[in-house]
């Protein structure tokens, strides 16, 4: 039968036959996983039909945990059920997964393996999750190329019906899950074939039914319940031959054999590679290639089914010539003897040789090793250093490869410079930035080689850690051969370098072959490109003697209405002047794919693109460069040369792309990083920033108050100061009898702005004579890089303000306060931040911070630079992030560890009130710390016991010594998303504001989680189009801060920074200085609701006006004065909901895919609208006064 | 009495016909204006402009922030299928045909010859009994000259004209130099009627935010002398059919428009101020006026004062404001 030959990812390739074979999918978003839920989602909201002629039901839960919960439930109803997940969500499952194994329960987990959360978290592929969950009783089936993914999907299906035992079906995150392959897919016939219908029937009769009654789940006890145990042995004998039975049918199926363990190499190898996953293939072409080019005596054993783990196929797959064994795990095991598959294949070699069938007549030497954690490169020069340790006659075992352990030298040396790849393989790569919609170009690319001929490929995108300017390289394979290079590439044929800024920072010619193409996006013409190259690259591009081509592709951006997005013209550019096809073709099949890819959108959006391709050609041009080096500009030191050592030494590596250089020795042991490392890194990532006008001005501070990156600074400073300010420094008078006589100044960090313009929105002042100008308007960068950065360094050397003399509760007040946290990676225009950013300056010298998993934990946490920082006494918020589900829980415990050393602290003092003095200790005790005065009053004291104490050798003095600063007030926050709050992690909340401990909640409420791209959360509103919500969503926002309410003792508010500022300012405050548990919601909007960011403040605004997004705030301690706890702080809406919802293309789009349906939900969203407004002034107006009651 | 008109072929059985405006959007409001005597009635403007940034806007906020982050590859669900054309327009059109008796006229404004065409079909596909090109546009070009603009519309007609059977109306504003031979040209370029005149919404200055507003400003009854002027000149000098519009807001606005020469008179701004009962107390109030004065039909009163017709042919050219300036005293 003839298949379509496709290019798509793993997730894809899972999730395609997961929902065809299923008929319910229960799922939670989980990065590297969620692709498949969202397509399980989008599919069925398309009303796609599995192979019954179903629609499967696809639910979103509330957690992994939740989703394990509800799979279970319908398993034991007698669905067919699956799921989608990875790391700390399959964690979350291991509870469910014991039970549906152990009642023996056929289903199918997809999993996209992923790190687990140690020292860090990460988001990217290893084994850590799935090893985790090898003693639940699941069968573990390992796919490694894309074709696999798609074809082991579709055996675990098959063979769990026959075996009854659940399968864990999984492949490697990112390098499997994201990387786009070109494959042949199975048909739905296929898919049907393979399962038995009959296997169906039976599983669906062991369902739970009154109509045919039993129980299942009961309790059992120390008689029994060991026997109960060992009654699924028999099943898990049966296992792997069902399994391999099912390969077989499969490969008569579709010519595509596989076994339990699949041997390559040579036939009579003697040094054997043990392995499983995306790295096997990797290892199979080096194999390949060392058996061919030297005869290597070598060989693989690829690992298919992980459990039940079968002796008796593993030692069939072993050649009788075997003489030493390396078995490589991507996962680690502290504190083991080995790691999983290495104990594995030990015992299995153990079991054979103590039989009386011994396979050898010696036991081989056998070594294990790790490999790959998180994604980390593993290539031919690494498989290679494996096989060369084996060679050795005492090799390493426990060893790693990839990294450099100089700490206890586990690590296997390898030459970078082996590589296996021949010529076939057309290898490209491509920098750009995310906004550049280079990665998009390139799948498309793939689409059209993959699918329009007979070439194989692959394609891979690398992003960095930034949600802002972020940089992406895609590594772009074709070839006539199948692509086993799991591997990033190290030596391309064609390099496409889309921002001329990046010449700066990265070596994009590094991998560039002699002869190869460099295609250039330049703002310069072809004539003046070649003297703007830094040095190094024109010298690159000399002595390997590239052809150079340029284009102005911003030029021909504008030119036809494409903007910056120069995805067709940069494509339009490699196809022309790569020669994969003929250039005719190419064109056409570029316009083809434009067609397919932009005509749902539009066709106007198609002929855009047209002119696009056809205004391409026009301004492409190859360089004639002279064989000299003209050039003398330098690249620009990676930090500055002020950075302190760790920066310089160990974050630098990383910023540069270097950092798998870093070395085990120069990494924390403990996850532990200096604070305040993104002023290091200066990102330059705006073309334009916002410049001050102080004449305009009327020093209102909302442009700082409003800065999602802490890039507009305000200071009020003594006159005498301006004496060496340099020449371009702006200062005018400062307004306000508080501060006579003194200077203002509002200065932009330019090399840290991301340009997102949010400061112009808000900026109220408008130039007399010129009324589009403002108080800051936005002007080009780079003029102005070099003067603003020397403004810059001078404006922060100005002395901070006092804070003890400032009015806080102002918007003017607040933005004199020091930012604590600062040029974060968070989205440009993100309307998160300014929330942050905000507690940051109001209490950042004494809080500490616990941070759910999500945007916040990545712009807050993620590497190589953080934006946590510290002011100039040293103090700063001290930061951490558990996990996303318990979030709640882990500031509960900073609080209870808060008030222990507290209580400890003054128990120590008073009976040390001899020695250090009664008044002191009288002082101490009895101080009111509820404004600065009376902090500051307090660290005074606090330095003075210090002093006392220092030089006491008694117990009590050195454990007072070490908790005295616990008895200046610290301020527990507890932050994240609404995704935390309203779902994961809503049970810890609730249970964290019943305690009636001090504790302050601050939810940033995106309606949507955002981190993972976009999945609908209770918080989603009705009607807003979301992922898990496609066709709109149909229920209305959970009301989070009414469920709050109605413990009467938690102060609740609900804020949002651009309907009310001076608002949002005092409940934060507020609910810091209220002594019990504090929620607040602040009303957060994201790209994720398809608005333009720089008006984020506009939308703010309108979800005010509508009534969507009440004002209020709830203070228990209005109760106690006899007054009325809830204060409605914005109007009756003055605007309808669509008024509100339409100006987002999140409920817009929803108008263009499903009219009716919008209609409806948008009649029943106002109903909840106006409902809520109604019920919520209710309310507000009850008398509470003591005569009332 | 015969209040009949004929209009680009349709037989209407009186001259009122509500014009382009909001209270065409809905089945029901047009049922009530048919209900009130209406004789057609020409739908609010489908503009192209509006369809291709709706669609730009989609591409580009569901693209936005996508294939930057490794977490967040995207952030809207994949959707197969998105109504992005007028569909809207065109389903209202076809329900439409089906709610009322009276003929629907469609409206387009148009900016891309290729839209322009395209909308036109599809509004002949959906059952539009006829279509009203609304074209305007302002020239801010400085090397745009007045007679490239003008081609522009000539084409645009020229081009609208060979791709459809149904009559098309050309409604245009009163910025020509020589108005005359502009309609002249679109009557030789195929236009089945001209509608004088669009309406341009005027910019205005909010000195609060110092913002510059554009907002509906209902018209005058003293705009209609513009369009009375007009209809009178080129009433029997061109083929094409007359309407006018603008400022039309009584009976006896109706029954000037009729004897300058118009086929039939568009009201917008009197139904949005008074509701659709208005044009029952216009038909009415032209019925009265016309038995008052004896006319039997509106084909006798038609052109009846038109600049051919009448006895004062110079009161419609420079003389007008000659004598208007002579009788001017100034109060002292």
């Amino acid at each position: 039968m003839e298949r379509k030959k496709i290019t798509i990812d793993g997730n894809e390739a899972a999730a395609y036959v997961a929902f065809n074979a299923s008929e319910v999918i229960a799922i939670y978003p989980i990065t590297p996983s969620s692709g498949m839920g969202e397509m399980s989602d989008a599919w069925a909201a398309a009303g796609k039909k599995n192979i019954w002629g179903t629609i499967p039901s696809v639910s979103e839960l509330q957690s992994e945990g939740g989703a394990s919960g509800a799979v279970h439930g319908a398993l034991q109803s007698g669905s067919l059920t699956t799921t989608f997940t990875a790391s700390q969500g399959l964690l979350l499952m291991i509870p469910n997964m014991y039970k549906i194994a152990g009642e023996l329960t056929s289903a199918v987990f997809h999993v996209s393996a992923r790190s687990i959360a140690a020292q860090a978290l990460s988001i990217f592929g290893d084994h850590s999750d799935v090893m985790a969950t090898r003693q639940t009783g699941f069968a573990m089936l390992c796919s490694g190329a894309i074709q696999e993914v798609m074809d082991f999907a579709a055996i675990s299906h098959k063979a769990t019906l026959e075996a009854r035992i659940p399968f864990l079906h999984f492949f490697d995150g990112f390098r499997s899950s994201h990387e786009v392959g070109k494959i042949e897919q199975l048909t739905q016939e296929d898919i049907k074939s393979l399962i038995d219908d009959d296997k169906v029937q039976e599983h669906r009769k062991r369902a739970l039914s009154p109509d045919n009654p039993f129980i299942r789940g009961t309790a059992q006890n120390p008689d029994v319940y060991f026997q109960g145990r060992e009654t699924v042995n028999r099943f898990y004998d049966a296992c792997p031959e069902i399994v391999q039975k099912s390969m077989d049918q499969f490969a008569k199926l579709t010519g595509r054999q596989y076994n339990l363990f699949d041997y390559y190499g040579a036939e009579d190898a003697k040094h054997i590679v043990v392995m499983m996953g995306s790295g096997a293939e990797t290892a199979e072409e080096t194999v390949e290639y060392l058996t061919k080019q030297t005869g290597e005596k070598i060989g693989l054993v690829k690992v298919r089914l992980y459990r039940p783990f079968s002796i008796k196929h593993l030692m069939e797959a072993f050649p009788a010539t075997t003489e030493k064994i390396a078995v490589l795990d991507r996962t680690k095991e502290p504190g083991a003897t080995g790691e999983p598959l290495y104990l594995d294949v030990v015992s299995a070699l153990v079991d054979n040789m103590s039989s009386d069938n011994a396979k050898f007549a010696k036991m081989p030497k056998i070594i294990g090793g790790r490999y790959g954690l998180s994604s980390k490169e593993f290539t031919p020069a690494m498989v290679k250093a494996v096989y060369d340790e084996l060679k050795k006659d005492a090799p390493k075992n426990g060893f790693t490869v990839g990294i450099n352990d100089d700490v206890t030298h586990t690590s296997l040396e390898f030459d970078n410079s082996f590589t296996t790849i021949g010529n076939d393989v057309f290898q490209g790569l491509f920098y750009g930035l995310g906004s550049d919609g280079t990665v998009g170009a390139n799948k498309n690319s793939i689409k059209i080689i993959g699918e329009e001929t007979d070439n194989y490929a692959q394609g891979y995108f690398v992003y960095d850690s930034k949600k802002s300017g972020s940089t992406t390289v895609s590594h772009l394979r074709f070839g006539e051969k199948e692509i086993k290079s799991t591997y990033l590439i190290q030596s391309s044929k064609f390099v496409g370098c889309h921002q001329f800024g990046l010449l700066e920072t990265f070596d994009v010619l590094e991998t560039m072959q002699e002869g190869g193409t460099f295609l250039l996006n330049s703002p310069y013409s072809k004539d003046e490109t070649w003297n703007h190259l830094p040095k190094t690259v024109q010298e690159s591009i000399i002595t390997k003697k590239l052809k150079f081509y340029v284009i102005d592709g911003y030029a021909v951006g504008k030119k036809t209405g494409m903007g910056t997005r120069i995805n067709t013209i940069m494509q339009t550019c490699f196809f022309y002047i790569s020669n994969i096809l003929p250039q005719d073709e190419a064109i056409e099949k570029i316009k083809g794919a434009i067609k397919k890819t932009y005509s749902v959108k539009g066709d106007e959006i198609v002929q855009k693109n047209y002119a696009a391709v056809d205004e391409t050609i026009a301004n492409l041009f190859e360089v004639n460069y002279p064989s000299e080096i003209t050039s003398t500009i330098e690249k620009p030191p990676v930090v500055p040369a002020n950075a302190p050592d760790f920066v310089k030494e160990t974050l630098a590596l990383m910023i540069k792309g270097k950092g798998d250089d870093v070395s085990v020795s120069q990494m924390p042991v403990d996850g532990t990083f200096p604070s305040a490392t993104t002023q290091w890194e200066k990102r330059n990532v705006a073309l334009e920033v916002p410049a001050w006008d102080e004449e305009t001005c009327i020093q209102c501070g909302k442009c700082a108050l409003v800065c999602p990156h802490a890039a507009i600074r305000i200071k009020v400073y003594g006159e005498e100061l301006l004496a060496s300010a340099p020449e371009t420094f702006k200062h005018t008078e400062a307004k306000g009898k508080e501060f006579a006589g003194m200077k203002y100044t509002i200065q932009t960090a330019v090399e840290d702005c991301t340009g997102c313009g949010i400061c112009i929105d808000v900026c109220p002042a408008k130039n007399k004579s010129e009324v589009k100008l403002k108080a800051i308007n936005m002007v080009e960068q780079l003029p102005i890089r070099e003067q603003e950065r020397v403004n810059y360094d001078f404006f922060l050397n100005i002395p901070e303000f006092d804070r003890t003399k400032l009015k806080l509760n102002t918007v003017k007040g607040s933005q004199l306060l020091e930012p604590l946290f600062e040029y974060s990676g968070a989205c440009a225009g993100c309307g998160e931040t300014p929330y942050v950013k905000l507690v940051s300056q109001l209490f950042g010298d004494r809080t500490i911070i616990a941070n759910a998993t999500g945007c916040s934990s990545i712009y807050g946490g993620n590497l190589p630079t953080t934006p946590w920082a510290v002011n100039g006494d040293g103090r700063g918020p001290a930061w951490s992030n558990s996990l996303f589900e318990d979030n709640a829980e882990f500031g509960f415990g900073f609080r209870l560890s808060i008030d222990k050393h507290n209580e400890y602290a003054k128990e120590l003092l008073v009976s040390l009130a001899g020695t250090v003095g009664e008044d002191l200790v009288d002082g101490i005790l009895n101080a009111d710390q509820s404004d600065e005065v009376g902090i500051l009053e307090q660290r005074e004291r606090i330095a003075a016991l210090k002093d006392k104490l220092s030089g006491n050798n008694s117990a009590d003095a050195k454990h007072l010594l070490s908790l005295a600063d616990y008895l200046v007030k610290k301020s527990v926050w507890i932050m994240g998303g609404d995704g935390w709050a309203y779902d994961i992690g809503y049970g810890g909340l609730d249970h964290v504001i019943a305690s009636g401990k001090n504790i302050n909640i601050l939810v940033m409420d995106t309606e949507v989680y955002s981190n993972t791209g976009g999945q609908m959360s209770k918080a989603t509103p009705t009607g807003a189009v979301a992922k898990f919500a496609a066709g709109g969503k149909p229920t209305g926002k959970k009301d989070l801060s009414m469920m709050a309410m109605s413990y009467g003792n938690v102060y609740v508010a609900k804020i949002a920074m651009g309907a009310n500022d001076v608002q949002t300012i005092r409940a934060i405050m507020e609910a810091e200085a209220y002594d019990g548990p504090s929620l607040i919601i602040a009303y957060s909007h994201c790209i994720a609701h398809g608005i333009d960011m720089s008006k984020g403040l506009q939308n703010q605004k309108a979800a005010v006006e509508s009534g969507h997004w009440p004002l209020f705030r709830f203070n228990p301690d209005l109760l106690d004065m006899g007054k009325n706890p809830l204060k409605l702080d914005s109007k009756a809406p003055t605007i309808s909901f669509a008024d509100f919802a339409y100006k987002e293309n999140r409920f817009k789009m929803l108008t263009k895919s499903h009219p009716e349906e919008a209609k409806q939900l948008l009649t029943i969203a106002q109903k909840e609208v106006t409902k809520k407004w109604a019920y919520y002034e209710q309310l507000a107006k009850l008398e509470y006064s003591e005569n009332e009651k | 009495m015969d209040l009949t008109t004929k209009y680009m072929g349709l037989e209407l059985k009186n001259p009122i016909v509500p014009g382009a405006s909001p209270l065409s959007q809905t089945v029901d409001s047009v049922k009530r204006l048919e209900d009130e005597g209406a004789s057609a009635i020409v739908l609010y403007s489908l503009f192209e402009e509006q369809l291709s940034h709706d669609q730009g806007e989609l591409d580009h906020y569901l693209s936005f922030g996508a294939e930057s982050f490794a977490e967040a590859v995207n952030y809207f669900p994949s959707v197969e299928e998105f109504k992005t054309g007028p569909v809207e327009y065109l389903e209202h059109i076809a329900n439409l045909k089906k709610a009322v008796g009276i003929p629907v006229i469609g409206s387009l404004n148009g900016v891309s010859k290729g839209g322009w065409v395209e909308y036109a079909q599809n509004m002949e596909q959906a059952g539009a009994d006829a279509i009203e090109l609304n074209i305007y546009y302002v020239a801010t070009n400085p090397d745009l000259s007045g007679s490239e603009v003008e081609a522009m519309y000539i084409d645009t007609i020229k081009a609208i004209k060979e791709k459809v059977k149904i009559p098309v109306a050309v409604k245009i504003g009163p910025y020509f130099t020589s108005i005359s031979n502009m309609a002249k040209k679109m009557d030789e370029a195929g236009a089945d009627a001209l509608v004088l005149f669009n309406r341009f919404y005027q910019p205005d200055f909010n000195l609060d935010d110092l913002s510059v507003e554009s907002n509906l400003m209902l018209s005058s009854n003293w705009e209609l002398r513009l369009p009375l002027r007009w209809i009178s000149i080129l009433y029997g000098n061109v083929k094409a059919n007359l309407a006018a519009t603008s400022g039309v807001h009584n009976s006896l606005d109706v029954v000037k428009t009729v004897m300058a020469g118009a086929d039939i008179t568009q009201v917008a701004s009197a139904l949005l101020l008074e509701g659709s009962g208005k044009v029952n107390s216009l038909i009415k109030g032209v019925a009265e006026w016309m038995e008052e004065k004896e006319y039997s039909s509106i084909s006798q009163m038609k052109g009846s004062m038109s600049q051919k017709s009448c006895s004062e042919p110079a009161a419609f050219e420079r003389a007008n404001y000659m004598k208007m300036l002579n009788s001017y005293k100034p109060q002292i």
